[in-house]
Parts: structure tokens; sequence; C-alpha cells
């Protein structure tokens, strides 16, 4: 499907995504729930920093910072590595290989078309979250808010990306599913979402930074709560955008070749 | 042959499975060394089919049926051999062939589980590009075809097997395909509905002259909907025509179908043809082909006749010949169980 064809049909596409997201709410809540873990690491970091700052974070700044990463996470979460294993073993996926529109695109609406649902549960802790920390963190140039946008299309771009190419994956091992387990631990880890990155020692965090896990959460958040001036946050935004580069070329790849070995099971 | 549309050469797809024997040592054995082994789920076969035409692909579970049609989808991709779709290689999936074909699978489904028919109806509306008022046009066809009434607002998950089907059938028709490879269509329906989708599937056959091949296990379906079969055993072909030729070579021999009005000897049935089955539903008797207008003057003159008909030998009994006949043509011995 052309690119043109393709933006035609997105209204329907994102329409009917968002009816089954509505239609499997309680699932999206339950979900939602399981994406609580920065409420959890605001009030363990904020007991830590009761009596005095780690690093530069007060016990303010903890707040402010995993508020924004519970808001971030909701916008940038996606969910392909699961659907894709699970239909490449049962072969599921020709359902999906037999329409003019590659599956990447559909996985890409489906895992989009859950933001409304999930803007429900992040505006309430984003009006909390400026009521508890205020508005002086937040960044005055509107340059800032740009990028702030743009990373968290990018932040979701490599969560989407990171998911699609380990899901495709399971066309060569059947399933992928622990693979991807593999990457959410170094998610957790190195991504900012339980520690924030300038916590951890120069050495480590020298390798963080050139990793892609911080793109995914941290630098957004760095953006809404560090205060990070336009050079800044501009050298960050073209580390984050190569990362998209360097996944979509990789997921492209190994797509190609992975179809190759589709075997259609079942019927 | 009309036009050609489909075209396949020495098309092969043979799979590396990793095999094991079952129990605890084999599973750890495993872990450490696999043994693979190649299996040759098609090996070779070739054929042609015409543009509109209505072809079966006959043959026992595993042998290459299903493989041969998703290859032909384009789901799979060929280890080996030449396969063309209209002009299109299947396997590089281009918009302008996944437009021209639709695969129907009786086991898997494309309707969203949760939503109503009609919307994946407007999904595929959306991505086939249909326009709006020939959108409109083939709902309202499909619709009148396949009974749809009411059923394309209810959610998917609380229709039955047969409403789904008919709404399977219309959701992969809405960009009214030129091929429609169909698999099992009809398994695990009703007698009533199988007829249904039949009657639908000869029905769009014939109104808008789309090419259909189709996989059942349903020998009705077979010989109510394809002139032509393509018979496939073991991933080789063991035959391809017509489907009363291959009936009349592998049981040339014909079934008189008798109801009879009172008990008869078995000496006076045997001296028409000799008795295939006999029960309260009647007599069923085989005769040489050339022997069949002697054979229905003696059984009416002979036996209390009060109903009779002159039938081949059901399609199950001449595939299940013809499968015996390959594998002993091929050496291999055939299983007793």
């Amino acid at each position: 499907m052309s690119l043109r064809s393709t933006v035609r049909a997105l209204p329907t596409l994102f329409r009917i995504g968002f009816a089954e997201m509505v239609a499997y709410r309680a699932e999206m809540l339950v979900w939602v729930l399981a994406t609580t873990m920065p409420l959890i690491m605001l009030a363990l970091w904020s007991a830590v920093a009761h009596d005095a700052p780690v690093g530069r974070f007060d016990q303010e700044d903890f707040v402010a910072y995993f508020l924004a990463t519970f808001i971030v996470r909701q916008l940038t979460g996606a969910w392909v590595a699961w659907q894709l294993s699970f239909e490449v073993r049962t072969g599921t996926l020709a359902m999906r290989l037999l329409r003019p529109l590659h599956p990447m695109v559909s996985y890409a609406v489906e895992n989009l078309s859950a933001i409304p649902l999930r803007l429900i549960v992040a505006l309430p802790v984003a009006v909390l979250a400026l009521i508890l920390t205020g508005v002086s963190r937040l960044p005055r140039d509107p340059v800032l808010w740009v990028i702030f946008l743009l990373s968290l299309l990018g932040g979701w771009l490599i969560t989407f990306l990171a998911n699609a190419g380990i899901g495709t994956l399971a066309l060569w091992t059947g399933s992928s599913v622990k693979l991807m387990d593999v990457w959410l631990a170094l998610f957790m880890v190195f991504s900012g979402y339980l520690i924030p990155v300038e916590l951890f020692p120069p050495l480590i965090r020298g390798t963080i930074e050139v990793l892609p896990f911080r793109y995914q959460i941290g630098f957004p958040v760095e953006l809404l709560t560090r205060g990070l001036d336009r050079g800044a946050a501009l050298r960050l935004l073209l580390g984050q955008w190569i990362w998209v580069g360097l996944f979509t070329l990789g997921v492209r790849a190994l797509w190609r070749r992975g179809l190759q070995r589709f075997a259609a099971y079942g019927g | 042959m009309a036009q050609t549309m489909v075209s396949v050469q020495a098309l092969r797809k043979h799979y590396t499975v990793h095999k094991r024997p079952p129990g605890l040592k084999a599973a750890l054995g495993s872990l450490f060394r696999r043994v693979p082994t190649v299996v040759k789920a098609v090996d070779g076969i070739s054929f042609e089919i015409g543009r509109g035409e209505r072809v079966g692909f006959l043959g026992p579970n595993g042998a290459g049926k299903t493989t041969t049609l998703k290859v032909l989808a384009g789901l799979l991709h060929p280890s080996s051999g030449e396969v063309r779709v209209d002009g299109h290689v299947p396997q590089r999936r281009e918009d302008a062939f996944l437009k021209k074909v639709t695969l129907v699978m009786g086991q898997k489904q494309q309707l969203l589980w949760d939503l109503p028919p009609s919307e994946t109806f407007a999904l595929n509306r959306a991505i086939y590009e249909v326009p709006e008022p020939e959108f409109q046009r083939t709902m309202a066809d499909l619709t009148e075809l396949l009974e749809l009434g009411d059923l394309v607002n209810k959610p998917t998950r609380t229709l039955s097997l047969g409403e789904r089907m008919k709404c399977e059938l219309a959701a992969a028709l809405i960009h009214r395909p030129q091929v429609l490879f169909l698999d099992e269509p009809t398994i695990g329906l009703d007698v009533s509905m199988q007829v249904v989708i039949r009657d639908f599937i000869k029905e769009y056959n014939e109104r808008t002259g789309a090419t259909l091949i189709l996989t059942s296990h349903y020998m009705d379906d077979v010989a109510a909907l394809c002139p032509r079969v393509v018979v496939i055993d073991r991933g080789l072909l063991s035959y391809d025509g017509a489907l009363d030729e291959l009936v009349r070579r592998i049981r040339p021999e014909k079934r008189l179908v008798l109801r009879l009005d009172g008990p008869v000897d078995r000496a006076a049935l045997e001296a028409v043809g000799r008795v295939v089955s006999t029960d309260a539903a009647g007599v069923v008797l085989q005769v040489a082909q050339d022997a069949v207008n002697p054979a229905v003057s003696r059984a009416l003159a002979t036996l209390p006749v009060h109903d009779l008909t002159v039938e081949n030998a059901p399609l199950e009994e001449v595939m299940s010949e013809l499968f015996a006949q390959s594998r002993a043509a091929r050496g291999e011995v055939e299983d007793a169980a």
C-alpha cells in the first residue's frame, strides 16, 4: 500500500483500533495498573531523599520525575513483540499478510489506538504533578516543547521498533517472548524508569547514554523536569533519532529475511 | 483452457523440523542436540489453472494441499520452482496481487472478535481502497446472497460457526477478488449450512467469473463445485483432470441403489450384481459400466423395486483407492492401521 493510500486509510484504522481498545477496556485497565511502578519508585526514592537530597534530587524532584515517568510511559507503550510472537507461533500472522497493508502499519495503529484511553489515566496524573510540584520545572522555551513532542514520538518509535524486531525473531525461534523479557529487564534498569540516569555512577552512566533505553523514557522525562537547554536537548534528540533510524533499518532487514521462514502453521 | 490465471511449475516446499521422541531423556537430550528432518510438504508439482475455472485440491491430511494454497496466496516462499498468479509472483506480495486474491481458511478468521463484522468490512473497505458506492453495492449483493441480515451488527464472538463463516466470506470478498483460495470453507458446519456456503461460492464464481481453488475433506463440496480436481498425495501430484474422468478411471463400475418393497434372497440380488451393502434403507449393488442396462432390466423384472437409481461410486471410495494405487506404484507399504 502506498504512503498516500495508507494515510487515507488511517482514520478508519484508528477508529476501529480505538473501538477494539474500548472492547478490551478491562485488559487495558490491568495494563495501566501494571505500569504503576514509577509511583512505587516515587514513594521509595522520596523516602530515601527525606533527610538529604540524592544527587540533585530532593523529594519534590523525585515526585516530579516519577510522575513525568508515569505519563511518558503511558504515551510510549507498545506490545507488538507479544502480538507478533503469538501470531507467528499460531500462524494467524497470515491474516495480516493477506491484506495490502504492511503488518507493521497495522500493529502500529493498534498500539497507538490505546493512547486516548491511556490519556484518561495520564491526564489526571499530569494535573496532580502540577499541583504537587508547580510549573517551575517545566520548560518555558517553546522550542523545548516541540523537542519534547518529538522525543515522545521518538521514544514510542524506539519502543515499538524494539518490540517489532524482537517479535520478528519469532520467525526463527518460534517464540521470542523470553527475549522480550530480557529487553524489558534492561529497559527497567537503564531507561530511567526505576532510577534516574543521572544517579548512576559516571562509568555506568557513560554506557547508558549510548544505549537506546534512555531515549525511550529518560530523555523525554528529563526534558520536562531537568531544565535542559536547547543545545543539550537537540543533541539528545539527534541521538534518539539515530537510534530510531538504526532500529528501522534493523527491523526492515529482519522482517524481509524472516518472512521467508514464515510457516503459516495451522489451518 | 481459458487464459491462464495460475501457473505452477516444479513447485517444492520443504521444511526442516526437529524431531524428538517423547520422554524426559529425549527432552533433555534435545537441549544439546537436535535432529533435523526435512519434510517435503510439496515435492515438485506442476499445473495450470485457467481464468474462471473451479478446481478442487484433494488429498489426505498432510498431503500438501494447504501448503500449495498458501504458496499461491503469497504466504509461503517456495523452496524452488516457479509460481505465477495472474502474472504476479505471489511471495512478493505486491499490492496489485493482494487486491486480486483472497484466502478463506475455515480454521482461521479475519473478523475482529469483539466487534461486529460490519467493522471488519469497514476496515477492509479502507485497506483495499474500495470506493464507497462500490462498497455499498458489494455489501448489498453479499447480504442478499449470504442472507446476512442483522448478523453484521452483532459482535463476532456471539455468532454461531455458520454465521461467522458467512461473514468471513463476505469480509474476504469486499474487494471483489479475481482469485478465491478456499481452504476447508465448510469445516465444522452442519449440512444445511454447507449447502448455503457451497451455493454461494458457485453463484459468486458464475456472477463474477472469478477463479476458484478449493480444498475440502467434504467430497460433496468438491463434487458440487469443482469440475476439475488436482489430487496431491505426499507432496506429489497423483491426478489432474476432470472429476468424472477420475471416477471412471479409478472405479469404472456403477452402483445400483435400490429401495425394495419387501425382503429378497441374497441370491436374487447377486444375480443382478455384486452386493455392496444391504440395510433397512435399501440395497446397493455394483455392476460393470457396460452391464448397467441389462442389470437394471433384470432388477426391475425379478425384484420388488420401489425405487432405483444408478450412481457412481462415492468419491471417498474413489479417493481412497487412488491414494492406495499411488502408494503401491511408489512401492510404499500401506499402513494397516
